[in-house]
């Protein structure tokens, strides 16, 4: 008989399962494309090449990122800036900077290894082409225009949402640089006009006192 | 036999082969829907209202896609397989009574595709003969895995036919004692289900057999090859089973006679255990016209309760192993059935003819 209380237990659950999703009080998935689920705060996207607030370019073309990156997907050539006009604050400026977003892995190591805080990471995601050749970004399609926008590869696609582009990741919201107190929430991030001007995360003790009643 | 009468034939055949097509259609979706609600999810709803022609769309789609020949295939037999796994599937609905008979000026009109007096027989050889088609097309596959699914076809479905004709055999012997002597006749089985015990519970066979019904229920799972049985196609297993090395329109033809295989079963078991089309008409008190069409109405509801069953227990069955499969069918379901045989034969000669020491 044990088997039949079992065999009624499962249809129990099954049961159950299916009067609350028929009443909506219950449903895992959503219509994907009509509505989209907020993303965690430090979802790794599509990369973007940041400015300062000046218009200059971050990126020094130091190919540390190209280094870092654990699928081989970076290419960056450096060159020397024109001393009369240049186009980063440094010697040098990355003039080539391509990604292959077929063999990124999106996990953010480019980000970390970049000293000048040039790449960082948005909340985009969809980046379906039609072709492989499409999935390379470029200098082009990567560098922020000097308001601070993105550019988009198909800004008329009615799945693009250009505020995913504007949504900085983890990185730039990360405020304690290994870990020490002293800098919770201080701003460690160097001015640009775009994605990366984002408010800090609060401090631990503010999310800890935030958490406290709950907790109690 | 004249004109009229040849006609008549020939639309109830129609009538049972559209009402077949029609419900496969909803059956496919049907499912989909129903374990999708079951697993939290939405499910198909792209393709017309709440995704309606979903089946419709898929039917499409394989009906233009490429019907690969692997290399090795045993052609004959690889191309008669389809066929022979859809027209008995078929086959097995035209004994089903689907409504009330009417009378149309002085002819009768029964809604079944064919009334058999040894239907049930031909409804036992009917579902045996569907297996012939797993079998042969896993082995004209020339390829490991559907011949693999074709062996389990083959062990499956004998051991859990007797299962299921043994229960059936209850049901007969139950009937016999409803009316003038026995009958294998489905049209006549409904009709021995009409009216009341006690004035309020139905004279269905499944309340004094309701162990037949539990065996008969289990055994028409495993007959259709369906979870918690589906060791045929075990997808994780055998990829696709016995279908896997068909495409297009012959994969098609497997798929609509698995769930006509469903459908078919269900309504055997509605019209055997839940009285088929009896049920209240209130004749004289509505519209003539609903009672005309509430028979039917009945007929269908039974059916997709049964068939409700079939798909709730494929949502929370996790697949048998072969050794358990087999254990059940011989060790428990067949003993079963055997003495709940013996058990409602002693109950029904006490009843007819009395305590044998009284």
């Amino acid at each position: 008989m044990g088997v039949i209380t079992e065999l009624l237990k499962g249809l129990r659950v099954t049961g159950a399962t299916m009067l609350r999703t028929i009443t909506g009080r219950e449903m895992v998935t959503t219509e994907y494309p009509k509505e989209m689920r907020p993303k965690p705060q430090r979802f790794h996207g599509r990369h973007v090449l940041n400015r300062y607030p000046d218009g200059m370019e971050k990126c020094i073309g130091c190919e540390l990122c190209a280094g870092a990156c654990p699928a081989a997907c970076i290419y960056v050539r450096g060159a020397d800036n024109d001393p009369d006009h240049p186009t980063s604050p440094g010697e040098r400026w990355g003039y080539v900077y391509e990604i292959n977003m077929l063999r990124c892995i999106f996990c953010g190591l480019c980000v970390e290894a970049c000293p000048t805080e040039a790449i960082t990471m948005t909340h985009l995601f969809e980046m379906s082409t039609t072709n492989r050749q499409d999935a390379i970004y470029t200098r082009g399609e990567l560098l922020m225009h000097p308001d601070g926008t993105v550019p988009h590869m198909f800004p008329d696609d009615p799945l693009a949402d250009l505020e995913e582009l504007k949504t900085a990741d983890g990185w730039v919201r990360a405020t304690a640089p290994a870990g020490d107190p002293a800098y919770q929430g201080v701003k460690m991030w160097q001015g640009t006009p775009g994605p990366a001007s984002w408010d800090p995360e609060p401090t631990q003790d503010e999310i800890d006192a935030r958490s406290e009643p709950s907790d109690g | 036999m004249d004109w009229a009468d040849f006609g008549i034939v020939v639309l109830r055949v129609v009538l049972a082969f559209v009402l077949l097509l029609g419900a496969t259609i909803i059956n496919v979706w049907a499912e989909r829907k129903i374990l999708a609600d079951m697993q939290s999810r939405i499910g198909p709803n792209r393709a017309g209202p709440w995704g309606i022609l979903q089946t419709v769309a898929d039917g499409l789609k394989l009906f233009f896609k490429e019907s690969i020949v692997p290399r090795k295939a045993e052609l004959a037999t690889y191309f008669l397989a389809p066929f022979l796994s859809v027209i008995p599937a078929f086959l097995i609905f035209m004994m089903v009574p689907f409504g009330a008979p009417f009378m149309i000026g002085d002819r009768e009109v029964i809604l079944q595709g064919a009334d058999l007096n040894i239907g049930i027989l031909f409804i036992l050889a009917m579902s045996s003969m569907a297996v012939y088609s797993v079998v042969l097309a896993g082995w004209s596959s020339g390829s490991k895995y559907p011949l693999l699914g074709g062996v389990r076809a083959t062990a499956q479905a004998i051991s859990y036919e007797a299962a299921m004709g043994l229960a059936m055999v209850a049901v007969v012997m139950f009937t016999a004692t409803q009316g003038d002597g026995g009958t294998l006749s489905l049209a006549e089985i409904v009709n021995r289900q009409q009216g009341t015990w006690a004035g309020f519970i139905p004279r269905w066979n499944v309340f004094p057999e309701i162990v037949a019904f539990v065996i008969f229920m289990i055994a028409i799972v495993a007959e259709t090859n369906r979870a918690p049985f589906d060791l045929v196609e075990a997808e994780q297993e055998l990829v696709g089973g016995f279908h896997t090395e068909y495409s297009g329109m012959r994969f098609a033809m497997f798929f609509l006679a698995e769930y006509v295989n469903i459908f078919s079963m269900s309504a055997i078991a509605a019209t055997l255990f839940l009285g088929g089309w009896t049920g209240p008409t209130w004749e004289g008190q509505i519209p003539g016209w609903i009672s005309a069409v509430l028979p039917t109405v009945w007929f269908l509801v039974k059916t997709y309760f049964i068939i409700f069953i079939f798909f709730w227990l494929r949502a929370t069955l996790p697949r048998l192993r072969y050794d358990q499969l087999m254990s059940i069918g011989w060790k428990r379901l067949i003993p079963a059935a055997l003495a709940w045989i013996v058990v409602s034969a002693v109950a029904i000669g006490v009843r007819q003819f009395g305590l044998p020491w009284s």
